[in-house]
């Protein structure tokens, strides 16, 4: 096994675990290449299973010859190992730096680990682009699948199978491609049913600073216009960082080329301004030693609540533009791969009571995050704890599930799931056992054989056991627009991410599990009218029986 | 009347406060509200606000769509009104202007106000409250505590209740030598008694000790409230002020206790600030949260400038303070500040909820306020701008009690019997002044009003309602598991109260409310209890046994009072019949639909809500083709669901 030469210690005894709000545990620390383990030896229920991969980072300290180690994880966690021996100390420290980083995506755990449940229903087949096309079909017949990506080398982060519309031919589609970044040429992200309006992603085009033009990218575009119609392109930068994006070959769309759009620009921050707000915020909120003065002005300067409610403006226009202006719209911003899919998913959750369910929304985000091409192994391969200089780490996922938590806030009967949902998926992206969201696009996938070699975090998910602590006991299913509010009085801080470590949250807990109780007693109750009815008409109508025979 | 020269204005529009959106309707002015009603539309919501309520009323410059009014009120409520003739507008602002300020308390809602109830419904419900009930309950008297007759003619204290209690070592002497090295008069009393370990909370106002003035009766009160407690060698003096303000008031002969003079005490001061400072703060936060199209640097900067919650995070420190050192020491404190009835309250108040759960409850809750703020003469009249304003006198110190609650529940959701809706409602009323409970400033003026022979009490009123104000996951079995509360005071767990400060903002609130929900859960529960039992009745008729439902609470009078109208509450509940109603028109209405000319009609909200607030992005300008409208502002935010 490759692990062993990184395991300098395998195991060290009367290690002190530390945890917030949670008492003191003594016992054996056990490494093994994919965990840290800790285990009591009175009593087998108290052990900590940590994965390395969730390890963001790692800080070493000695008192005489017992050393702690402090121990930063990507969900936010810190906890701390006291450790007895200097050596023993150095060597797990080390241990755990190493296997922590380690740089083969194929060592990863989600190829080591085998389930321990039965897959019922593999993952990896759940939501297959040709389903979601079936939909498609059912409403319009104005678009059509391509494969002119089947190998990946149109637009190595787009899927093979792209919806594109129906009179735009393959070879359009590469000379739109050669105008986009990275190729990623205009595809269909959203049908609205309603007024037949659409939403398509893209990447910025190459416009450069000579005002380059595409025919065919003008072509493409237009042609999910209807008759005297318009649309809209909101482009998530400011103009002035569109304009100096021509500077190196980007650019926008030129009012001239693109008469019947009307370009609307946004101030999404780009991925190393995100992964700095992420930082900020969970500093200051693990400080604790905050007045209130402070704790709200490093809160401010973190920008992490801004820039929630920019995504979140940003993604409302759009549906805005849909569905009350009956206009289509066209979303990008650079790459297409991080503010782009944000807004058109936080759209759909707008827009679209379907993914508002569970199978829904993981569909939602396996079509626009994962299928699109969210860069996650590059963005989730460190957290808030990371020292060294980001490379191209960013919370761009994290942000918009807290936005998908806001709307949930404000819609709370509106959603088959609650933030459970949202916590699970924040972890699993950052450190899974599942194969879900390793590589950056399908290509990769595909070369990794991750639907043969691993699970899917779907297959596990959506097992009935599983699924429970998911649902939302307030759920009742409504087929309406959800405009949520953006005013920063009514955007909360994500206390069930963010402050999850440094609060018990037991008070919290049980509640909930109150109302829970609640709406389930009522179920109950209900069914045992509905049963008693039944009894009595039965027996009424037995006893008119026997009257008439009478 | 005769204050009302025009008692009805047609064709008022009533702009909203966040959005450009307005609605045209009637305006009408009787002797105790002013009553806004929507014309035009199904729904014709209605405005009514009651002239106590309103706090300012500002006519600005005339527009070319008429004359525009703005009224701010205390409960939050800010509106603005543009009417079409000036000379209407004046009439309405110069008869509001008279209205808003009653010269005598005759005059105040409370004393027409008729609930349609008899002398002697109305004798039971001030009889609600009893507070020699309650200290008999904490245990008082008692072989170390005696009830004083000293102040039964308000002899000694004119702002103290009459009963009044105190250690038994102390004297009339030493009561009223202590007394006079009061400020006020004020000197230390009982307020709360934590029987567990015999630890006194007592209250009263600063000494006059200047700089070097002393008094021996005051040691005197001191030393026997100290030996009245057998399980500590001292007590704690806590001073609410901040140093400063303690150092500055020794020079006007006040100040605060030194320690020499004083056997076994442990003095702390606590740093509140005073009502100045609050009503200043409470100013800042409103300016910022009324701001249109607020960014979220300018609300968080703005939140921290106001330093509202850090007021609020320095009166729960205090409380916390206060609760510890009494159980967790048993040690007995006593708490002043300047005149024992702002800051003093509010820690007294807060320090007794979090060591015991009867205050947690409803009716606790409310012998918590008729003790600690009513009787010990919080002078309501005076903070709450009642009568005869000075400014100066005005100051957010219940509201601030009431946000120290709201912030409690939240950490603790099963510790409370109610739910924040209940808080708001006592804050209303605070300000209505259309029950008798919180007029004038003390015990003494209250019964040369004769309140309870000619007023109604807000707590009999709120009982009848009580089913509104319950907390729906309440549980009492939480007292025992937590009968002191722990809360935690890091900054980051103190948020900022929508629903008070923007309780009349439509576009600011959830847009479905859990509390809604799970209320209208247990009701139904309830409902089906009982179904469930005269289903078994029926079916044991026929011979069958079925076996007895769970043991539950027997049913209870099933006619609910109506759910009054709140935002934080949701619309007014429909009935299940027309949600159904409404989803079939959603389901079947669609064709239909696109034939009817777009108007507002055509937008359905959640929760009827039908404001709209700052947009998303103002899409201005057009394509330059004429078929376009010039202008296209789109505003959103709101709940609106489309068909």
């Amino acid at each position: 096994m490759e692990f062993a030469e990184l395991i300098k210690t395998p195991r060290v005894d009367g290690v002190v675990l530390h945890r917030p709000f949670m008492p003191t545990v003594e016992g054996t620390l056990c490494l093994t290449g994919h965990h840290l383990i800790l285990s009591s030896r009175q009593d087998t229920t108290e052990e900590l299973w940590l994965l390395h991969a969730n390890i963001d980072s790692t800080e070493k300290r000695f008192v005489g010859s017992l050393g702690t180690i402090i121990v930063k994880c990507k969900d936010l966690r810190v906890i701390q190992l006291d450790i007895p021996g200097m050596e023993e100390c150095l060597n797990i420290a080390s241990s755990i730096e190493a296997l922590s980083t380690l740089d083969s995506v194929s060592l990863m755990y989600p190829f080591f680990y085998r389930p321990l449940f039965e897959v019922i229903e593999d993952g990896w087949q759940s939501f297959v682009p040709e389903e979601s096309f079936k939909d498609l079909e059912s409403m319009t017949d104005e678009w059509r699948l391509s494969e002119v990506n089947k190998d990946f080398s149109l637009c190595p982060s787009y899927p093979s199978l792209l919806t594109v519309p129906k009179d735009i031919d393959d070879e359009s589609l590469c000379k739109a491609a050669s105008f986009r970044h990275g190729g990623r040429f205009p595809v269909l992200s959203y049908y609205h049913k309603k007024n037949a309006m659409v939403m398509m992603r893209a990447a910025q085009p190459l416009t450069g600073t000579n005002g380059r033009r595409c025919k065919e990218d003008e072509k493409l575009i237009n042609a999910t216009l209807c008759a005297g119609k318009r649309g809209y392109i909101i482009d998530t930068r400011t103009i002035a960082v569109a304009q100096q994006a021509k500077a190196r070959g980007g650019g926008f769309e030129q009012e001239a080329n693109y008469p019947q759009w009307r370009r609307i620009h946004k101030a999404i921050e780009r991925s190393n301004v995100l992964q700095d707000s992420l930082i900020k915020l969970v500093e200051a909120c693990n400080d604790q030693s905050h007045s209130m003065d402070r704790w709200l002005s490093k809160l401010e300067a973190s920008n992490w609540q801004s820039n929630v409610k920019e995504i979140l403006t940003t993604a409302c226009l759009a549906a805005q533009c849909i569905d009350r202006e009956g206009a289509s719209v066209l979303v990008h911003g650079t790459e297409g791969t991080d503010s782009t899919l944000q807004v058109t998913s936080l759209a759909q959750i707008i827009l679209d009571p379907a993914c508002r369910t569970i199978r829904g929304f993981e569909a939602l985000i396996e079509r626009e995050w994962l299928q699109a091409g969210h860069p996650f192994q590059q963005r989730c391969a460190q957290s808030a704890y990371s020292n060294g200089k980001p490379r191209s780490e960013a919370p761009v996922f994290l942000l918009f599930l807290d936005c998908v938590w806001q709307i949930l806030r404000q819609f709370p009967c509106s959603f088959q799931f609650n933030e459970n949902l949202l916590i699970m998926l924040f972890e699993h992206a950052y450190a899974s056992q599942f194969g879900t969201f390793l590589g950056n696009c399908v290509a990769e996938r595909g070369k990794l054989q991750l639907s043969q070699k691993t699970v899917s975090l779907w297959s596990w998910v959506n097992r009935p056991q599983e699924l429970e602590r998911f649902l939302n006991p307030l759920y009742e299913p409504n087929n309406l627009v959800i405009w949520p509010s953006v005013a920063p009085q009514s955007l909360l801080l994500w206390e069930g991410v963010f402050l999850r470590w440094n609060r018990s949250t037991k008070c919290l807990d049980e509640a909930y599990q109150e109302m829970v109780h609640i709406i389930e007693y009522n179920k109950e109750l209900q069914n045992k009218v509905n049963s008693l009815r039944r009894q009595l008409a039965q027996l009424e109508t037995e006893d008119k029986m026997v009257a008439d025979l009478k | 009347m005769e204050h009302i020269r025009t008692p009805k204005v047609e064709q008022v529009k009533l702009l909203d406060r966040f959005s450009n959106k307005s609605v045209i309707g009637t305006l009408h002015l009787t002797a105790t509200h002013l009553i806004f009603v929507e014309s035009n539309s199904t729904s014709a919501q209605e405005i009514w606000i009651l002239h106590h309520h309103i706090a300012s009323v500002e006519k600005l410059s005339l527009t070319t769509s008429g004359c525009p009014l703005l009224i701010q009120c205390r409960n939050f409520r800010l509106v603005h009104f543009v009417i079409p003739r000036e000379r209407d507008c004046h009439d309405i602002y110069s008869s509001l202007l008279r209205l808003l300020r009653p010269v005598s308390y005759d005059e105040l809602y409370a004393f027409s106000y008729n609930p349609k109830q008899n002398d002697q419904q109305r004798e039971e419900g001030w009889q609600l409250i009893d507070l020699a009930a309650e200290f008999e309950r904490m245990g008082v008297p008692c072989d170390q505590w005696q009830l004083t007759d000293v102040n039964r003619e308000y002899k000694v204290c004119e702002t103290y209740p009459r009963d009044l209690y105190v250690p038994i070592t102390a004297s009339k002497p030493i009561i009223v030598g202590s007394s006079k090295f009061r400020s006020k008069g004020r000197f230390p009393v009982l307020t709360y008694f934590y029987q567990e370990k015999k630890a006194a909370v007592c209250r009263c106002s600063q000494p006059l000790s200047g700089f070097s003035a002393r008094c021996l009766e005051d040691e005197h009160m001191l030393q026997a409230i100290s030996k009245s407690n057998h399980n500590s060698r001292y007590i704690y003096v806590m001073d609410t002020r901040p140093k400063l303000n303690a150092l500055a008031n020794r020079a006007a002969g006040k100040g605060y206790e030194n320690e020499d003079n004083y056997s076994n005490i442990r003095f702390q001061f606590v740093g509140i600030e005073n009502i100045h400072v609050m009503r200043g703060s409470l100013q800042k936060l409103l300016e910022v949260v009324g701001t249109r199209s607020l960014s979220m640097t300018d609300y968080l900067v703005g939140l921290e400038n106001s330093g509202w919650l850090r007021h609020i995070k320095a009166i729960m420190d205090a409380a916390i303070f206060l609760a510890k050192a009494v159980t967790v020491e048993g040690a007995s404190v006593l708490v002043h500040c300047s005149d024992g009835w702002d800051r003093t309250a509010q820690v007294c108040a807060l320090g007794s909820l979090l060591m015991d759960p009867y205050y947690r409850t409803i009716k606790g809750f409310m012998v918590l306020i008729e003790k600690d703020w009513i009787s010990f003469g919080h002078k309501f009249a005076d903070r709450c701008d009642q009568l005869d304003p000075d400014p100066k006198e005005v100051s957010p110190i219940f509201t601030q009690f009431l946000e120290c609650v709201w912030q409690l529940t939240e950490q603790f959701p099963q510790a409370f019997e109610f739910s924040e809706w209940f808080l708001i409602q006592i804050h209303e009323h605070v300000h209505s002044c259309q029950f008798g409970n919180f007029l004038g400033n003390s015990q003494r003026q209250r019964e040369v009003l004769q309140l309870k022979e000619r007023t109604y009490s807000l707590w009999a009123h709120l009982l009848s309602e009580k089913q509104n104000y319950l907390n729906p996951v309440y549980s009492p079995s939480f007292a025992e598991s937590h009968p002191v509360l722990e809360p935690s005071t890091q900054a980051c767990h103190f948020k900022f109260w929508r629903n008070m400060y923007h309780q009349y903002d439509r576009s600011m609130h959830p847009r479905q409310s859990i509390l809604k929900q799970v209320l209208t859960f247990k009701e139904s529960n309830r409902e089906l209890e009982g179904t469930v039992q005269a289903l078994k009745t029926k079916l044991q008729k026929f011979g069958v046994s079925t076996s007895p439902l769970k043991p539950q609470t027997p049913p209870r009078d099933r006619s609910l009072p109506l759910r009054p109208q709140s935002l934080i509450l949701g619309a007014p509940l429909l009935s299940r019949k027309e949600v159904q109603q409404e989803e079939d028109e959603e389901v079947f209405g669609e064709e239909a639909r696109e034939d009817a000319p777009a108007s507002t009609d055509g937008e359905r909200t959640v929760e009827g809500s039908s404001a709209t607030e700052n947009g998303y992005g103002e899409l201005t300008g057009s394509f330059g083709s004429k078929n376009e409208p010039a202008v296209v502002t789109l505003e959103f935010g709101v709940a609106r669901m489309t068909c």
